[in-house]
C-alpha cells in the first residue's frame, strides 16, 4: 500500500487513537490539527505532558493525583480529619470535591471488586484504607461507591472489613437528583428512594 | 434470525471502549449471551445492571455467532436490593448459579420463572434462610433438568418413604435414618424441607446447598472447568455467620 505520511506521524496517530473517545480516524484529524498548530498547542502540549509524567504522582495516604504526596486535600488543616469518604476512582474524587458540599478527607480504592475482571480486595486499596482508619483520628467513614451492583458489592465488603474498628460507617443516599422528574426515574431509583423517605424540615 | 424476549441480567462484560457483552437468562430462549452497542455508556450502563429485567430483542445474521441485542428497561428489583449486603451475597449467588448451571441457547422457563420469583423474593423480604432454601430448591431443579436429578423420593436401601435423612453420594438417592446410620460419615445430610413442606432452619440450608453443590460440582462444573462459584461460597459463608435462629 503507498504510504502518504511518515512512520512519526503513524506512531503519533497509534498513540493517540488509544485515548478514551479517539479511533484512528479522529487521532489522524488529531495529529493533522496538532501539527498545524505546532508552536501554539503541539509544543506547549508536549512540553506540558512531560511535566505532568514526571511531576504527578498518586498520593500515598488518599490516592489522589497530585504533584506532592501527601496531596493538597490531604495536606490542608481546614478540612475535617475525622471524616473519610471512600470512593472508587480519582474522577469521583474530584466530583466531590467540586460540589464543596464535604470538607473531609478522601480515600480512592482504584476500582470495585469485580469477579468477571479479575478484580478482588488485594487489587484494592482497601488494606491502606483499614490502617488508615485504625489511627483513630477518623470517626466516620462515608463510603460514597456508585450505584451500581459491582459499586454496593464493594461498599458492603468495605463495611465489613472496617466493622471491627468502631468508627461510625454510613453511605451515600440513592433517591430522586437535584431537578429530576419523577416520570423520568427508573423503576430502581424510585424504589430506593421511597424506601430512604424522610420528614420534611422546616 | 432475529428474536424478542423477555431477560434478566446475569453478567455484563465491558467490550471495548463503550460497548458490552451481555449474558441473560430470557424466558422462551434459555440463557444468551450478545453485544449491546454503547451497553458501556453513561446511559446504558444503569440499564445494564445484573437482576435487572429487560425486553430483549436479539438480532444475528447466523444463529450460532454472538448476535447483537437492543434493550428497554422493563423493571428493576435493584431498588430494594443494593443497599443490603445479604440481599447483594443472595442475588450474586442466585445469578451466578443460573450462569454455570444451564445451557446457553436451550430454552428453560421454570428456570426463568424461577428466577424472576427468586429475585422478588430477595427483594421483598428480609430472610435469608428463605431466600437459601428457595436457591437450593432451583439448584435441585436445575440437576433435574440436566439429567442428574436427586431421588429423594424412597429410601435406596430400604424402599420406604419416611424419615429420609441421607443421600448417597454416588447414586443421588434418598437413604432412611435406619438404613444410613452406619455409613452417616459417608453420607450426605438432606434437610427436611427438600422432601417436606416444613420451614427450614439455617442449618438445613446450608446442608441443602452442600447437597446440590456436591452434585453440582461433579456433574456440571468439573466438566465445565468453571469450579463452584464464588459469589455461592461467599452466600453460604454469610448464612453461617448469621446468628442461629431461636
Amino acid at each position: 500500500m503507498p504510504r502518504s505520511h511518515s512512520t512519526d506521524i503513524d506512531g503519533l496517530i497509534q498513540l493517540l487513537a488509544k485515548l478514551p473517545g479517539l479511533g484512528p480516524r479522529s487521532a489522524k484529524r488529531a495529529a493533522l490539527d496538532l501539527l498545524k498548530k505546532r508552536e501554539s498547542v503541539m509544543r506547549p502540549l508536549a512540553r506540558t505532558l512531560e511535566a505532568v509524567a514526571t511531576s504527578v504522582d498518586f498520593c500515598a495516604q488518599c490516592g489522589n493525583l497530585d504533584t506532592v504526596s501527601p496531596c493538597h486535600i490531604c495536606s490542608d488543616p481546614r478540612r475535617d480529619a475525622g471524616t473519610l469518604c471512600v470512593v472508587e476512582d480519582v474522577a469521583d474524587l474530584w466530583a466531590l470535591d467540586r460540589s464543596e458540599g464535604y470538607k473531609g478527607l478522601y480515600h480512592v480504592l482504584g476500582g470495585t471488586l469485580s469477579a468477571l475482571d479479575g478484580v478482588g480486595p488485594d487489587d484494592l486499596r482497601i488494606a491502606s484504607l483499614v490502617t488508615r482508619v485504625s489511627e483513630g483520628t477518623v470517626q466516620e467513614v462515608i463510603l460514597a461507591l456508585n450505584a451500581t451492583v459491582e459499586g454496593q458489592t464493594t461498599s458492603h465488603y468495605v463495611a465489613d472489613m472496617l466493622s471491627e474498628t468502631q468508627v461510625q460507617i454510613t453511605a451515600l443516599a440513592h433517591g430522586v437528583p437535584v431537578g429530576g422528574e419523577l416520570d423520568y426515574l427508573d423503576d430502581g431509583t424510585l424504589t430506593a428512594a421511597l424506601n430512604s423517605r424522610r420528614g420534611l424540615e422546616d | 434470525m432475529e428474536w424478542r424476549d423477555d431477560g434478566i441480567v446475569l453478567s455484563v462484560a465491558q467490550h471495548g471502549e463503550s460497548g458490552a457483552v451481555l449474558e441473560v437468562m430470557t424466558r422462551s430462549h434459555g440463557r444468551a449471551r450478545g453485544y449491546v452497542r454503547g451497553g458501556n455508556s453513561r446511559k446504558q450502563r444503569p440499564v445494564l445492571q445484573p437482576g435487572n429485567h429487560l425486553a430483549l430483542v436479539w438480532r444475528s445474521r447466523l444463529a450460532e455467532s454472538l448476535g447483537q441485542f437492543t434493550v428497554d428497561p422493563a423493571r428493576s428489583p435493584l431498588g430494594a436490593i443494593l443497599s443490603s449486603g445479604g440481599k447483594l451475597k443472595a442475588m450474586a449467588c442466585l445469578l451466578s448459579v443460573v450462569a454455570t448451571s444451564t445451557a446457553e441457547g436451550e430454552p428453560q422457563t421454570p428456570v426463568y420463572d424461577s428466577l424472576s420469583a427468586i429475585l422478588d423474593l430477595i427483594a421483598d423480604t428480609q430472610d435469608p434462610v428463605g431466600w437459601a432454601a428457595a436457591v437450593v430448591r432451583l439448584e435441585a431443579a436445575l440437576l433435574a433438568h440436566l439429567g442428574y436429578g436427586l431421588d429423594l423420593a424412597v429410601c435406596a436401601a430400604t424402599g420406604r418413604e419416611d424419615n429420609l435423612v441421607y443421600v448417597s453420594p454416588k447414586t443421588g438417592r434418598a437413604v432412611s435414618r435406619s438404613a444410613g446410620d452406619p455409613w452417616k460419615e459417608k453420607l450426605l445430610p438432606l434437610p427436611a424441607f427438600l422432601t417436606q413442606q416444613t420451614a427450614p432452619s439455617q442449618d438445613q440450608v446450608i446442608d441443602g446447598f452442600a447437597l446440590t453443590g456436591y452434585f453440582l460440582e461433579r456433574q456440571i462444573w468439573v466438566a465445565r472447568r468453571s469450579g463452584a462459584p464464588d459469589a455461592r461460597a461467599r452466600f453460604v459463608d454469610y448464612l453461617r455467620q448469621l446468628a442461629p435462629q431461636k
